[in-house]
């Protein structure tokens, strides 16, 4: 699926801090995320899950620490990557067709090239939107607003995507099955997501960190089994979710 | 507003005022009633007319000046820095001079004629343009920023594809505040020192006691004034469909 951006680059984080006042969120914290696979990030707010995110972005506010890209030829992370928020961000302004070549436009290229065009709309078709390519976002449900998000962020074709809670504001079937479509559609890229959501972590990630504590470090690192989008029903995920709920729960207590 | 409730509020307002001239009993130097106005329409609608036309041009030339003035300021401010540095203060302190109080000073350097009027007429609206307009350049929600940073967005594309556009409402309002004073500029300048226009027709009939052509002329004002009004809200949002609800007159009316 990742078509000639070459093998998605492992990314290193080291030496992460973020503070608050006084309140030291991290420090010194290092995070590994695999090339070409999905890693997780969960663990109660405020535990410096998104910071983290945005330091990966190029968009810390706050946050310092080292990243840096293992690809064939470590560039540096920024202008390889794709940013898909909690919210659309979609431009009210702009057709849904316009909002997914946001980018090319950014960049100076032409809107009106035909070749942008078709992939937009291709991308569209792929994401299930392609009658809504001339709609306003207004006009569109939550759910619809987030899979225009998530063709916006395939057509920039990045080999590295930062997600950041991309769909905790949608109702629960909705949310199935764009993980079942974010899952297929990103397949080959390195992903970062960053949810509160357990289950989405186990669904959809290869491996998942949990952050936990103050100072906030890597308390423990699961790998579930079988390739992502993994069955729900499966009894070994339902119990790993088991597990993993109550430890988050009994941080929480303890915090 | 619906056309019958208008009427109504019209006619409400003229039997009051009837009815106050009837029960004070006010000498017509001091109140003339409807009809003694209404007259006054009938036997000079030519006069009133050439007048208001004069008026009317200095009013839209103003805004339209003021606005085109405005804009650019705006937007140099939001795109340069030493714009922001040398000319933020001196936008701030030129509004601490009464406007007013420059007419004469305008009249001295550009004459009786139009061209007086349609400065101070540009002055009173510059500033509500720019401020407006700034101000809504300075408030683009951050998401979309991190989202144009990520796409390598360079910062001229990102000003014209996601900052102007996203400002546009907050234009919208600073053109319906300079709307509402565009005339207060033209009049203003017209009683310093002028041949034509309805402010002058106001003086010159307060002069001879001619009260009944005051009113006239002051109606005259009041309905450019809330032509013009309507026409630029009608434009606004036409401009904006993406924006529901933008003007006070829209919230009123779905009752």
């Amino acid at each position: 699926m990742v078509d000639g951006v070459g093998p998605s680059p492992a990314i290193e984080i080291r030496g992460a801090r973020l503070t608050y006042g006084a309140t030291e969120v991290f420090h010194d914290l290092d995070i590994d995320l695999g090339g070409g696979v999905w890693t997780g990030l969960i663990g109660r707010s405020g535990v410096g899950k998104t910071s983290l995110l945005r330091l990966v972005a190029g968009l810390a506010d706050g946050a310092t620490g080292e990243v840096t890209m293992r690809g064939r030829d470590g560039a540096r992370a920024a202008g390889r990557l794709a940013y898909m928020a909690q919210q659309d961000l979609l431009m009210p302004w702009l057709t849904v067709l316009d909002n997914v070549i946001l980018g090319v436009r950014l960049r100076g290229g032409d809107r009106f090239d035909s070749n942008t065009l078709a992939r937009g709309r291709h991308l569209l078709a792929a994401v299930g939107l392609e009658d809504k390519a001339e709609a306003l976002p207004a006009a569109l449900s939550g759910g619809m607003r987030q899979r225009a998000a998530l063709a916006r962020t395939l057509m920039e074709d990045r080999p590295v995507v930062l997600m950041d809670e991309p769909f905790s504001s949608l109702d629960a079937i909705t949310r199935y099955r764009l993980q079942d479509l974010a899952a297929e559609l990103l397949t080959g890229r390195t992903v970062l997501l960053v949810t509160h959501d357990p289950l989405e972590a186990l669904r959809l990630c290869q491996v998942v960190h949990v952050l936990a504590g103050a100072p906030a470090a890597v308390q423990s690192t699961i790998a579930p089994e079988g390739d992502p989008p993994r069955d729900i029903t499966d009894r070994r995920l339902l119990a790993l979710h088991g597990e993993l709920l109550t430890g988050l729960a009994a941080e929480r207590r303890a915090a | 507003m619906s056309v019958g409730r208008a009427a109504v509020t019209l006619l409400g307002l003229i039997v009051l005022w009837q009815a106050v001239v009837w029960l004070a009993a006010t000498p017509p130097y001091i109140l003339p009633g409807p009809g003694p106005v209404a007259a006054v329409f009938a036997a000079q609608p030519a006069m009133l007319l050439g007048h208001a036309a004069v008026t009317a041009v200095e009013i839209a030339a103003g805004l339209a000046c003021g606005a085109v003035l405005g804009i650019a300021s705006a937007l140099s401010l939001a795109h340069f820095r030493p714009a922001r540095r040398w000319l933020l203060p001196l936008l701030v302190v030129s509004q601490a001079i009464p406007v007013f109080a420059l007419a004469p000073i305008l009249m001295l350097w550009l004459g009786y004629g139009m061209a007086s009027k349609i400065a101070m007429a540009t002055l009173i609206i510059y500033f509500p343009v720019t401020a407006a307009f700034y101000d809504g350049l300075r408030r683009t929600e951050p998401g979309w920023l991190d989202l144009a940073r990520t796409m390598n967005g360079t910062r001229r594309a990102v000003l014209r594809h996601i900052r102007v556009p996203a400002a546009l409402p907050a234009l919208g309002s600073g053109m319906r505040v300079a709307t509402a004073v565009a005339p207060i500029g033209a009049v203003v300048g017209e009683w310093v020192g002028s041949g034509a226009g309805l402010g002058y027709l106001m003086l010159h009939a307060n002069g001879r006691m001619q009260i009944d052509v005051m009113f006239a002329a002051l109606f005259t004002l009041a309905a450019i004034a809330v032509a013009l009004y309507f026409a630029v809200d009608a434009v606004i949002r036409r401009c904006l469909p993406w924006q529901p609800e933008t003007s006070p007159t829209m919230e009123a009316a779905p009752r």
